[in-house]
This record gives structure tokens, sequence and C-alpha cells, in this order.
């Protein structure tokens, strides 16, 4: 039962999509809203600005999380910044040159109608943070200060020192907050969502676990947001906090919801190399440095001196020889592949040599030490917490890491997913990055979806709806959901076999990053596609998880999410192996310019690959969107 | 290069739910990398239980990067460990030796309850941001950003005090189980700034009223400053009640208009 991939873009000019849609929208009358339920599920940027912004219009609203507090969403972690198009710095940005750069950034795999609309939101977010208090950083005449990031030529990223993440997120939980404390919306914290259920075609609403006590419970509402986050952790090592999982779009997913492009996941240049086995995550190191760092390695691989000992001419600055227009400030997948390419040579450095310098010395050296202080102080602070050494002194040793992911939760132009009534928000969803995300593009994303995007969109689905009955959460499809989930979570308990779910994530985590990383090819993707089902049988006949499923469980919780991991492991690289070109961050080595670029092949691949779930991950079918560049011209992205 | 740490004794606090009692249970750790971190030592105590088919260790983490405030964990009495500004997730074995003995429990104050071995419940601070820690600014009416022009040195404040990652250190650390710097930092964050202000005197009635419910009351140890991960001054809590003394006076007049 094949649907329709309808992007609903108005036609005519895409700079006019938006202001057209929103002339013709339908609307709900303010003292209509309250008779709709919608729920809202993560409570990150994208979730917490939509809870909030429903709210107020005066929708009731339920919000879920599986954290203790909304505070704690992955979203608090992101360091560098967030862009809009303001042209404050008056260095030639536009809202067209944002929407240029995101699209071509992207390796033109983005549509372009969405991108052109958060391009025009992109400068109502930062009004809106300002407002509620957010302290960016300022100028001493008082105004707002601006710098550049990856894939950009001008400053348009707005920052909170290295902490942007934590204080847009702590903005918008606070405006989260304001509406629980007026009643208008229910928070369930440390409450996991474990299904999506739809009845008649609609999504009727979800299916939670309360991770305090087990308990099973079913949730009806008129509209579904899931604003969850990325699937980065399928890896295992990762940016992402440890908690972040795919199961609530993989489980929409399950129940219609297509899934696009989910090989499309972003390897951050700048992290902390992996240091022993123990290593449970990798932490990242603002792209931002890059601004005043210079990335090198030595021209010899043999070369076994300290990095002070190594003069000039005999060091490679890889990105500046490489991208001189863009230099250390080329896109992420570029400089993902330049550092790779160097310690595949035998140039890394560090102790495992499984890294690249990232030099300070020049910066501290032109502009003192404390402008470099008060530009990095926190960054160079964990820097020496986790590695030990002091970036002042010594260069930063970095490395890529998996960071971000641009695939998602296929969605048109309203942000629904293929189930009518659901809807997907920020990481979660696949819309605006292409194959490739820029930097402090993706808290802008989350923000425009949640402030001002769904709250129109929404509108639309559920003006036809006003006063007629929906499905209660005693309906039988909720039910049997709920019976679904508990013989799913009891079965877990059951295997008794003798390995822990964070074994089985980190074997699987080392065949999608050995096939499914940073360059793949047709034959290590077919190696994974053979490898992943026997491991994942493994996990079903060898899973240990000790405990009962009647009280707080961390083990059990884990199990869940890699379950889901697998099967997603298993479409990206079937996505991947079916993606017979290079784009942004999906780099197929048979497919590759004379010197070392990604080669698209917009005859064939100028979509967009949204699978549909058949029961069995390895053999999902494949939907595709055409993507249409009316306004940007098609070309070979480069950065030289 | 990396060494190796071994022969670790560690005490642990296990509980198995909110309503049973607690003990101490010890654990060796033979050998650890001194470059792995504390939550990762415990990552490999608790692969070890679970190979032995016993419960692993519940604790509460999340982000390991010393942001999301999610970790906790008294260490050897101390919250968060022995390193100056560091959370739990962040503090590295080489800050250990070979042979040592390590306690670790969780937080414990009245307002934090355990929730199983090494997990508290810190929602009481989300009743306190309910009850008044925002700006009411709803989507859509904002003026332009550069309207509004904030002195660096005002933003620089605001900045300080918000850089709270609401992990409750501060109120483990207090003998009171007073919650007065989590409170503190983040009415100073909005109090100080210019689009704070219509709210401020309101706000810092409402906030500091809900914490008392919940919360011991500060009498000046000084404990919650050194035990916080993101150093935030006491000087906040001067803030808060200077403003709380004038919203006393301010908000009953406001009232006496009406
Ligand atoms: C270290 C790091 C630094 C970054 N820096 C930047 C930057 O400088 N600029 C930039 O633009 N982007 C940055 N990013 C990316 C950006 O932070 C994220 O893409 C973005 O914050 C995601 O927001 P979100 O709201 O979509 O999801 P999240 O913030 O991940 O929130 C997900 C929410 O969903 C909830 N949830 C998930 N699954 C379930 C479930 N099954 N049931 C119930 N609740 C669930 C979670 O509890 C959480 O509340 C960074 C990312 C990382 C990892
Ligand atoms: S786990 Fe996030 S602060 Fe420690």
């Amino acid at each position: 039962m094949a649907v329709e991939l309808k992007s609903k873009v108005p036609t005519g000019p895409v700079s006019d999509a938006w202001e057209s849609y929103k002339a013709d929208v339908k609307l709900v009358a303010p003292n209509n809203k309250r008779k709709f339920k919608v729920i809202v599920v993560g409570t990150g940027l994208a979730g917490a600005s939509a809870a909030a912004s429903l709210a107020e219009l005066g929708y009731q609203v339920d919000a879920f999380t599986f954290h203790d507090s909304p505070r704690r969403a992955h979203s608090i972690a992101a360091q560098g910044g967030i862009n809009a198009a303001k042209n404050y710095q008056g260095d030639g940005d536009s809202v067209h040159r944002l929407f240029y750069d995101t699209i071509k950034g992207g390796d033109f795999r983005a549509r372009e109608g969405n991108v052109h609309r958060l391009a025009e939101v992109s400068v109502n977010i930062i009004d809106q943070m300002v407002a509620q208090g957010v302290p960016f950083a300022r100028e001493y005449g008082g105004l707002l200060d601006n710098r550049s990031f990856g894939g950009a030529q001008v400053s348009r990223t707005f920052y909170a020192r290295g902490q942007t993440g934590q204080q847009l997120l702590l903005g918008a939980y606070q405006q989260l907050a304001r509406q629980i404390g007026l009643g208008n919306v229910r928070l369930f914290n440390r409450t996991e969502l474990v299904d999506v259920v739809t009845i008649e075609g609609r999504c009727a609403g979800i299916v939670t676990r309360d991770l305090m006590t087990g308990q099973v419970a079913s949730h009806a509402a008129h509209a579904v947001v899931l604003a969850t986050g990325g699937y980065g952790n399928v890896f295992f090592l990762s940016t992402n906090a440890m908690a972040c999982n795919v199961t609530a779009a993989w489980r929409a997913h399950r129940k219609g919801a297509y899934f696009a492009n989910p090989c499309y996941t972003q390897i951050h240049p700048t992290c902390i190399p992996q240091s022993d086995e123990t290593q449970s995550k990798l932490t990242l190191m603002s792209e931002s440095l890059r601004n005043d760092g210079r990335v090198w390695v030595p021209q010899n691989p043999d070369d076994n001196r300290s990095p002070d000992q190594i003069p000039e001419g005999e060091r490679d600055y890889i990105l500046e020889r490489l991208y001189p227009s863009y230099g250390n400030l080329a896109p992420r997948d570029i400089s993902s592949r330049a550092a790779k390419r160097s310690v595949d040579s035998g140039r890394g450095v560090g102790p495992l040599k499984n890294g690249v310098y990232l030099d300070f010395s020049d910066a501290i050296k032109r502009l003192g030490k404390p402008v470099v202080e008060e530009r990095y102080g926190n960054l160079f602070e964990m820097y020496e917490r986790i590695a030990g050494e002091n970036p002042y002194d010594v260069p930063m040793r970095i490395y890529p890491a998996s960071h971000y992911t641009m695939g998602g939760l296929w969605v048109d132009y309203e942000l629904m997913t293929t189930v009518p009534g659901l809807y997907a928000a920020g990481e979660a969803n696949f819309s605006d990055h292409g194959a490739n995300r820029l930097g402090a593009s993706a808290l802008m994303q989350g923000l425009a979806d949640g402030y001002f995007v769904l709250p129109y969109t929404i509108g639309n689905y559920l003006a036809p709806m006003l006063n007629k009955p929906i499905p209660g959460a005693d309906h039988p499809a909720f039910k049997e959901a709920e019976n679904a989930a508990r013989q799913r979570f009891d079965a877990y308990l059951d295997i008794k076999g003798t390995r822990s779910p964070d074994w089985f994530h980190r074997e699987l985590g080392k065949i999608i990053w050995d096939y499914c990383g940073m360059e793949r090819t047709q034959q290590g993707l077919e190696k994974a596609l053979s490898e992943l089902p026997a491991l994942y049988e493994e996990f079903q006949k060898d899973l240990r998880v000790t405990g009962n499923g009647e009280s707080l469980n961390q083990t059990l919780e884990k199990a869940g999410r890699v379950d889901d991991f697998f099967q997603l492991g298993m479409l990206m690289c079937r996505d991947a192996l079916e993606r017979n070109e290079s784009c942004g961050g999906h780099f197929r080595a048979e497919y590759q310019t004379d010197d070392g670029e990604a080669l698209r092949d917009d005859e064939n691949f100028a979509n967009v690959a949204a699978w549909e779930w058949t029961g069995d991950p390895t053999k999902s079918n494949c939907h595709t969107e055409a993507l249409e560049f009316n306004t940007v011209h098609l070309a070979t992205r480069s950065y030289k | 290069m990396s060494h190796h740490l071994s022969n670790l004794t560690l005490k642990v606090w296990r509980q198995s739910g909110p309503d049973n009692s607690g003990h101490f249970e010890s654990y060796t750790i033979d050998s650890i990398s001194d470059e792995a971190s504390f939550l990762e030592m415990l990552d490999v105590l608790n692969e070890t239980l679970i190979g032995e088919n016993k419960e692993p260790v519940t604790f509460d983490h999340d982000c390991r990067e010393g942001i999301c405030g999610t970790c906790s964990l008294m260490i050897n009495g101390r919250a968060h460990g022995p390193e100056r500004a560091t959370t739990t997730c962040q503090l590295h074995m080489r800050k250990f030796k070979s042979g040592d003995e390590i306690v670790i429990e969780p937080w414990r104050a009245q307002a934090f309850p355990i929730v199983k071995d090494l997990m508290v419940d810190r929602s009481a601070f989300d009743r306190i941001i309910e009850s008044g820690g925002f700006i009411t600014a709803p989507t859509g009416g904002a003026p332009d950003a550069n309207l509004i022009s904030i002195p660096k040195p005002v933003a620089d404040a605001a900045m300080d005090a918000a850089q709270c990652i609401g992990c409750g250190a501060c109120v483990a650390a207090c003998p009171n189980g007073a919650a007065n710097l989590f409170t503190a930092a983040k009415i100073t964050h909005l109090n100080v700034l210019p689009q704070g202000q219509a709210e401020r005197y309101k706000r810092v009635e409402a906030m500091v009223e809900t914490m008392d419910e919940y919360f011991g009351s500060c009498t000046n140890h000084g404990e919650c400053e050194a035990a916080c991960p993101k150093e935030i001054s006491i000087d906040v809590i001067a803030l808060m009640n200077k403003d709380y003394r004038a919203a006393k006076f301010k908000n009953r007049k406001e009232l006496s208009r009406n």
C-alpha cells in the first residue's frame, strides 16, 4: 500500500511559497483550539518549542520525554552556535544566501521549498530567543556578535560562549515550563514512546512505557509530533548523548511512516580521538575552533617529534592546501575525509596515531592568549580534562566521529510524515540538510520547526476534524499495541543469554562504522548486510537482561533501543548500497572525481529515497521523491 | 600513553527502590585504564555484574560532556568527586591511584528522593522554574533582536549565572539541603537582563517561595559554590535576597493599587 510522496510545496517562486501557504492555510479559531489534543514526543529544541507554542495557542498538549527533565535533552550539548540570515555584520548575507549555502552544503539533496522557509524564519528565531532572555554573545556596543562556521563565507552564527545549545534549550524549556506551570501542558517525564498507533489510516496516538514502573499505557490524540532527535548512536561511539536513540522514529516507521535517506549521516571532523577500549562516547570540539585553529599533520609519516619541534616546512596544513578559499573552514564531510586520508596514509598523530593536529599557536601569537581564551576558554578546559593536555601549549588532537543524522522520517512541507496526523520535527525528520548539514544549522532547524512551522501547519490538519470524535485510548488498536509492547519487553528478559545490550551495541557500531561510515563501498556494504542479520540473530538468542520489567531497569531500556538500532542499521546499509553515487556525507569510494571529491549522479539520484517497512529491514521498499531545483542550479560543489 | 590502575575497591550504595532501605556493597576493579572516565569505570563494573548475572548499578548520566547535568554521585564524600569545576562524567581515572578505595553514594537531600541505587529524583528543580523561571514572551511577537542593546558586562553576568546545569551538586553539598545557589543562578540570569525587568519582582517572589516548599534554608556555609561544577559564584544569592526583599515591598504596593 504505497503512499504517494507529495511534497505539498506551493507552486510558484520558492521565495513566495511560505507566504502563500500561510495565506491559504485553514485555521482553528482560538476558542476551538482547546478541543484538540496534541501529543509532542521529545522536549529538545524542536519538541519544547513546539509544545510551548502549541499550548500558548490554546491546544491541549501532552509532552513526553524519557529524560527526568526537559532540560536534559541532547540539544543541551550543542556548542558552537545557531545560524540566522540577519546580516547584522553587513557582510553580504541574506535569506537567499543562507538558502543557497544550505542547498549547496547539502550537496543538492534537499528540497528547495523547505530550505527556503528555514532561511526565512531563521531571523525570527533570534528575535524570539533574545526576547526570552537567551544571553547571546555581544559586542562592546551592546549589539549581538557573530562568528563564522564551515561552508559559509559570511559571519551569521550567533552564539553563547561555547554553550549555545544549552542556552537555547534553557530558553525553550523555560517557555515550556511556563506552560506546564499554567496547566496548559502535561509533562510525562521518564516516559518512553514504545509504539505509535494508527487507526483507519490516521495517527491516533502513542503507547508509552513508564521507565520508573515499567507500566505500559496508551495516549490518544488528534495529532502527534515526534521531535525525538537523531540516530547517530547507531555507531555506538558518537558525539551524541548516551541515551539518544532511534526508537520513536523507528516505531513510527514500522507503522507506516517512510524513513528517508537513512545513509546520510554526518561525521564531524573535530572530535577528540578514541583513547582506549573502554571508551563510551566521543567528545566533540566545536567547529567554531576552526575559525582560529589550523589543521595539520607531519609531512613525513615517520616523524615522531613533538609538534613544536616540527618546523613549518615539514608540516602539511591539509585543508589550507586542498581548499584554499575556505581553508580550515571547509564543510564537515570534506574536512572529515581529509583527516581520514591523512591518518590512513600513516601520518596520524598522538599515541595511537589516530588523529590530526588542530593548532592554535598562530592564533595565540596573532590575537594574544586573552582573546583566544575569551573565544574558546571553556572548550580548551574541556579538552584538557578529557585528553590531559593543555591546548594553549600543545596542539589539540582531533579525529572525525559520528555526530548528526541528516536522514530521518520523510516529511512533506507541513512536516507531516506519510502517516496523516503524525509529524516529525528537528533532527528526527529528514527535511532540510540534504546529504550534509552545515554547522550551526541544526539548532536553527529545530527551533524553526517547533516555533514557526508546526504551529501553522498542524492547524491545517486539525481544522476539518473540529467536533468529530476520535478513537480513545480504550480502542482495541491501542490495547493490541500495548500487548505487543509488553510482550516485546518480556521477551528481552526471557532470552537469558550471555551478552549485555551494550556488548551487542558495540559490535553493531563497529560494523556500521567500518562499512557505512566515512567511506563506503559496494563490497563493504554487502559484507555488512550479511554480517548484520547474523549478529541480530545472535542478539535475539543470546541477549542477557538482568532484573525485571516492573521497576526501573536501565538494561531493559537499552535492550529495546539496541533492537531498533539493529533494524535501522540494516536499512542504512541498504540505502547506502543502492545510492550509487557520492554526495555529502555519503561517500561511495567507487564514485569520486580524479582528485578524490564526491561524484554525484544527478541524472539518476537527484531524489529522496523514502523507505517503506515491509516486516524485514533488509527487504524494505524504496520510493523516491524527485528533487527539483528551480532556483538554485545544480552544480558541482566546490570549496577550492 | 595510557597506564592502568589496579586493585581499586569501590563501596557503592545499593538500594532497590525508593521505599527500600539501602546498604553499601564492595566491588573490586582489577584493572582500568587511566584514560577511562569515572563513568566508564562504572560501565566496566556493570558489564562485569551482568556477566555474573547480577543487577548492574543504576546511575544517571547522559551527555558525558559536563553539560546536561544528568550525572551526579558523591565520590568520597564530595559532590562530583575531587576535581574542581568538573562533573562526574568529566572526571577521569588518572585522578586516582592503584589501590584506592572509592566510596560512591547518591545525592543525599530531602528534596531529592532516591529512585534506585545512585539515581535520585530532582524534579523539585523543575517546580521552581515552572513557578517563575522564565520571561513571558509568547512565540511570534518579538521585536528585532538588535533593538534591545545589552552592555557586554551585563550579558556576560547573565551568562555566568545561566551556565548552571541543574545537576543538584549545590543541594547535595549543602548541610541543610538548600537550593539557593540553583534558584539564585536562574533568577540572576533573568533579573539582570533588560528583557527580564517586567517580571523581576514577581519572578523572585514566586521562585523563592517554591524553593522554600521543597528545600532547606541557607545558612551561608558556602559549600554549594565549592561543589558547583560550573563555578557559579555565591554572589548570585546576594542578588536574589536583595530582589526578594524588594519584591516583598513592591509587590505589596502593586497589590494595594489594584
Ligand atoms: C556535541 C554536539 C554539538 C552540537 N553542536 C551544534 C551546534 O553548535 N549548532 C547546531 O546547530 N547544531 C549542533 N548540534 C546538533 C544539534 O544539537 C541537534 O541536532 C539538535 O539539538 C537536535 O534537537 P532535537 O530537538 O531534534 O532533538 P534532541 O535535543 O535530541 O531531543 C530529543 C528529545 O526526544 C526525547 N525522546 C527521544 N526518543 C524518545 C522516546 N522514544 N520517548 C520519549 N521521548 C523521547 C528525548 O528525551 C529528548 O527530549 C550538535 C550536536 C552534538 C551531538
Ligand atoms: S552526564 Fe551530562 S553533565 Fe554529566
